[in-house]
């Protein structure tokens, strides 16, 4: 009788269930099940933001050494109104697609280059690894030199540390492609054209993405150094400013909003690196 | 247009004298041998004997060191068409693109997609156009390989053990397609294989090659589709066999000598 009972449970509830999802409409239902993916990346953020007010509103955290997020919100709220933060955030992110569009093309044409030439491979590799193992970084001081503090010492900078990634992770896909499928290709009558175009290049392309996304970690770490190094404008400018006059929740500010462009970047080499390669296993729509 | 109109009947394929050398190991030494238009050739051989090598000279994935190959009346083995042991499909592309590398350059692009799926249909995967490689079982991208192969409607077809990575019974449903769309299409067909079986079943010559040379060439004439409990296959199966494994005891002895 008791085991009859229990087991008539979960089938009731299973029912309720079913007929409550009926009267939801299918988009809304998509929608909620979107937040609940999507969102639950942020529970822990959101999480530590409202530990870390509730933390600087009981006076746990003096003012000084972190202010409160409302704090940092408010001086956020204050440069937009003065108009400093947009051009702050646009001068930085104009720098940032710079350097990356430029190390990334010069990394992704040699990386290619060297891939598909033995001849090229063995005149710059080495050439090229052993300026890799120089910490790029350790050029500023040469930089400011060369070019003072202005736009080119970060173009510069930004694009070197760009551009080993996006040229490793290029050439590492080139040469890994499956030498069978070439030589199907080959048998099958492909041109060198299409060989590229058909095997070559989507055989290369994680591989690329990786180079890719290493590539625009590299980019912000980069222009954050460089901007807080020497700079008369941009984020890395607006923290060191801020020191200067001990504005701390501006410093925070800067930090954070590094952190949400970081995200940013992220999400859109992401968003790319699904639709490009939907064949593969591990990025088949679930 | 050529191709839509009806296929064309094989080539005829004649070796003379052909050898291929790797450094100082000699491969093939000095085969001759002669297909007629249409006619399916099986080879068969243990690993090593220089079964492959040879089919790889014939699709020109190699050059050899002595002699000609003939397909029709050109040198070289232009409308030849392998297929590999491995699918080696694009996983990048779907199933119907795959096809299309297959279909000549020359086709305008509406006439070779139609072209494309006309052959999944022919081998069966007309609803899989859509697909990734990926998703199909091993039987299927083989035959999404077949479609490929065909889809140029080459003269040779050239099979290097594409069944062998198949479980028994997609096997054997692969070889009854084959002679299918073989029988259909009139190609000439050398199919390299390790399953003396198999290539009873498949072809009209049985020609055994040992260290570098044909050893034995046999005639199988019995009517199609070939049951596999005929007497005639078994005996000459056991005959075939035979060879193989007195070829293999005097390789042996020469070895240890």
């Amino acid at each position: 009788m008791t085991a009859s009972t229990s087991s008539a449970l979960p089938v009731e509830a299973q029912h309720h269930d079913i007929a409550e999802r009926r009267d939801v409409p299918a988009w809304l239902e998509e929608l909620r099940r979107w937040l609940i993916d999507a969102g639950i990346g942020w529970l822990l953020p959101i999480g530590l933001l409202a530990g870390w007010e509730a933390a600087a509103q009981l006076g746990l955290l003096p003012e000084t050494i972190l202010p409160a997020p409302s704090a940092v919100f408010l001086a956020a709220w204050a440069l937009i109104l003065k108009g400093e933060l947009f051009v702050h955030i646009g001068v930085s992110g104009a720098r940032a697609l710079a350097g990356f569009v430029v190390g990334g093309l010069i990394g992704f044409g040699l990386g290619l280059a060297n891939g598909l030439s033995a001849h090229s491979r063995k005149l710059t590799d080495t050439t090229l690894q052993m300026i890799r193992n120089v910490p790029h970084l350790a050029l500023v001081p040469l930089v400011i030199i060369w070019f003072g503090i202005d736009e080119g010492a970060k173009l510069f900078l930004v694009a070197l540390g760009v551009f080993f990634p996006i040229y490793v992770n290029t050439l590492l896909g080139i040469l890994t492609v499956d030498p069978q499928l070439i030589e199907m290709g080959r048998a099958y009558g492909m041109s060198n054209a299409t060989l590229f175009r058909r095997v070559l290049l989507p055989g290369a392309l994680p591989s690329i993405f990786v180079g890719l996304r290493y590539g625009l970690g590299i980019m912000w770490l980069t222009l954050i150094v460089a901007e807080t190094i020497a700079a008369s404008s941009g984020l890395g400018y607006m923290a060191m400013q801020a020191r200067e006059f001990l504005l701390v929740d501006v410093v925070v500010l800067a930090i954070l909003i590094y952190a949400l462009l970081g995200k940013l970047a992220d999400s859109v080499a992401r968003a790319l690196e699904r639709r490009c390669l939907q064949w593969h296993p591990s990025f088949r729509q679930g | 247009m050529s191709l839509s109109q009806q296929p064309r009947r094989g080539a005829e394929l004649q070796i003379t004298g052909i050898g291929r050398d790797f450094g100082a190991n000699t491969v093939l030494r000095g085969v001759d041998l002669r297909v007629a238009a249409g006619e399916c050739v099986a080879i068969i051989g243990r690993s090593g004997c220089g079964k492959s090598t040879l089919l790889r000279l014939l699709a020109g994935l190699d050059r050899p060191t002595r002699g000609r190959i003939m397909l029709g009346t050109g040198e070289a083995p232009a409308s030849a068409r392998i297929m590999f042991q491995e699918p080696r499909l694009l996983p990048w592309a779907r199933v119907v693109d795959n096809v299309e590398v297959g279909v000549p350059v020359s086709e305008a692009t509406a006439r070779r997609r139609s072209r494309a799926l006309e052959l999944l249909a022919e081998v069966g995967l007309a609803d899989r156009a859509n697909e990734w490689p990926g998703i199909l079982s091993g039987g299927q991208r083989q035959r999404v390989a077949l479609a490929r192969a065909l889809a140029s409607r080459p003269e040779l077809l050239l099979l290097d053990e594409p069944l062998g990575a198949l479980d028994a019974l997609t096997r054997i449903e692969m070889q009854r397609l084959l002679e299918r769309i073989w029988l259909h299409q009139g190609f000439t067909a050398v199919l390299v294989t390790h399953d003396v079986g198999e290539a009873l079943a498949l072809a009209d010559r049985v020609v055994l090659i040992d260290r570098g040379a044909i050893a034995l060439d046999l005639r199988v004439d019995l009517p199609r589709p070939r049951r596999r409990d005929r007497p005639e296959l078994g005996a000459l199966e056991e005959r075939i066999l035979e060879r193989l494994f007195d070829g293999a005891d005097a390789g042996g002895i020469d070895a240890a000598a």
